[in-house]
C-alpha cells in the first residue's frame, strides 16, 4: 500500500513540538516500513523554505536549546527516499520561487493532482 | 449479511475544541453499530478523548446539578463505542500515541485503550478497507 500524506495545516504547534507533528509522523511511519508520499499545500508550502530560522525562543530563565527546523526535516524526507510534492499555484500565490526552496521537490499542479491521487492507494488530508 | 469492513481512523483534535470530533465519533458509532472491525489512531490532543480522570460538572448557567446535567465525557463515549463494537461482533481498537500522552502527562486511559505508535498506525491502515483522517485545523 502506498498511502499520500497531504499536509495542509501549517505551523501548528511547531514550535512546543520542535517539529510539524505530521512530517515528524511521516518519518516515523517510513521507519517502520511504511510507503508514503508527501504533497505539501496551502501555507504548508512554506515548509520547504530555506534559511528559516525559529531559535531564540526564551521565557524567564529558560532557554529553548532546539527548535524546529522544518525544511532539514522536509530535505531528510526526500533522502529517505520519500516523494515530496509542492503545489505550485500555492507556492506562486506566496512568491515563492525555486530558488527559495530547499532542492529536491516535485513540483505539481492542481490539474496533476487527481492523477497524483489516483497513483495511490489511501490519501491521508492533515 | 454485509461484508464485515475494516476502517481506521486518526484523529487529532483534543476533546472539547472542535465539532469534527464529535462528527468522527458518530462515524465511528456507525461503524460500531454495523459490527465493522474498527481501529482508532489518537495523535496529538485527541489521546485526551479516553483520559480516564475526566469528571462531569454541574453547571450553574443552566441551573442543573452535576447528574442533572449529565455532561458528555468523552471517556464514557469511548467507552461506549468499544462495547458498541463488541456488542454487534466487531471491534475497536484503540491506540493511542505513546508520546502524546507522555508529553500530555495523559497516560491514565479507560480500559480498552491501548499505548502504541506511528508503525501501529501503518499497519492498521495498511489492513483496512480505508482510513480517514481527521486533522487539527
Amino acid at each position: 500500500m502506498k498511502a499520500l500524506n497531504i499536509i495542509e495545516s501549517a505551523y501548528r504547534a511547531t514550535i512546543e513540538e520542535q517539529d510539524d507533528t505530521i512530517v515528524w509522523l511521516t518519518h516515523a511511519m517510513k521507519a517502520a516500513g511504511a510507503d508514503l508520499a508527501v504533497l505539501l499545500r496551502g501555507n504548508a508550502v512554506n515548509y520547504a523554505v530555506r534559511r528559516q530560522d525559529a531559535a531564540g525562543l526564551a521565557f524567564g530563565g529558560w532557554r529553548q536549546t532546539q527548535p524546529p527546523r522544518i525544511s532539514d526535516d522536509i530535505t531528510a524526507l526526500t533522502t529517505k527516499g520519500i516523494t515530496v510534492y509542492v503545489l505550485a499555484e500555492d507556492l506562486a500565490a506566496r512568491g515563492l520561487e525555486a530558488v527559495d526552496l530547499v532542492p529536491g521537490l516535485e513540483r505539481v499542479t492542481c490539474d496533476g493532482l487527481p492523477a497524483l491521487f489516483a497513483a495511490h492507494d489511501q490519501i491521508w488530508h492533515w | 449479511m454485509a461484508e464485515r469492513k475494516t476502517l481506521t481512523f486518526a484523529l487529532m483534535d483534543a476533546p472539547y475544541e472542535s465539532a469534527r470530533t464529535t462528527t468522527a465519533l458518530r462515524l465511528i458509532d456507525i461503524a460500531a453499530r454495523r459490527g465493522y472491525a474498527v481501529n482508532v489512531f489518537a495523535y496529538e490532543g485527541a489521546v485526551l478523548l479516553p483520559f480516564s480522570r475526566q469528571q462531569p460538572h454541574p453547571n450553574a448557567v443552566h441551573g442543573r446539578n452535576v447528574e442533572e446535567e449529565n455532561h458528555l465525557l468523552t471517556k464514557q463515549v469511548v467507552a461506549a463505542l468499544i462495547d458498541e463494537a463488541a456488542r454487534n461482533g466487531g471491534n475497536l481498537d484503540w491506540v493511542n500515541c505513546g508520546l502524546c500522552v507522555d508529553e500530555r502527562g495523559a497516560g491514565e486511559a479507560i480500559d480498552g485503550v491501548r499505548r502504541g505508535s506511528p508503525a501501529d498506525f501503518w499497519k492498521m491502515a495498511e489492513a483496512s478497507d480505508n482510513t480517514l483522517v481527521i486533522g487539527t485545523r
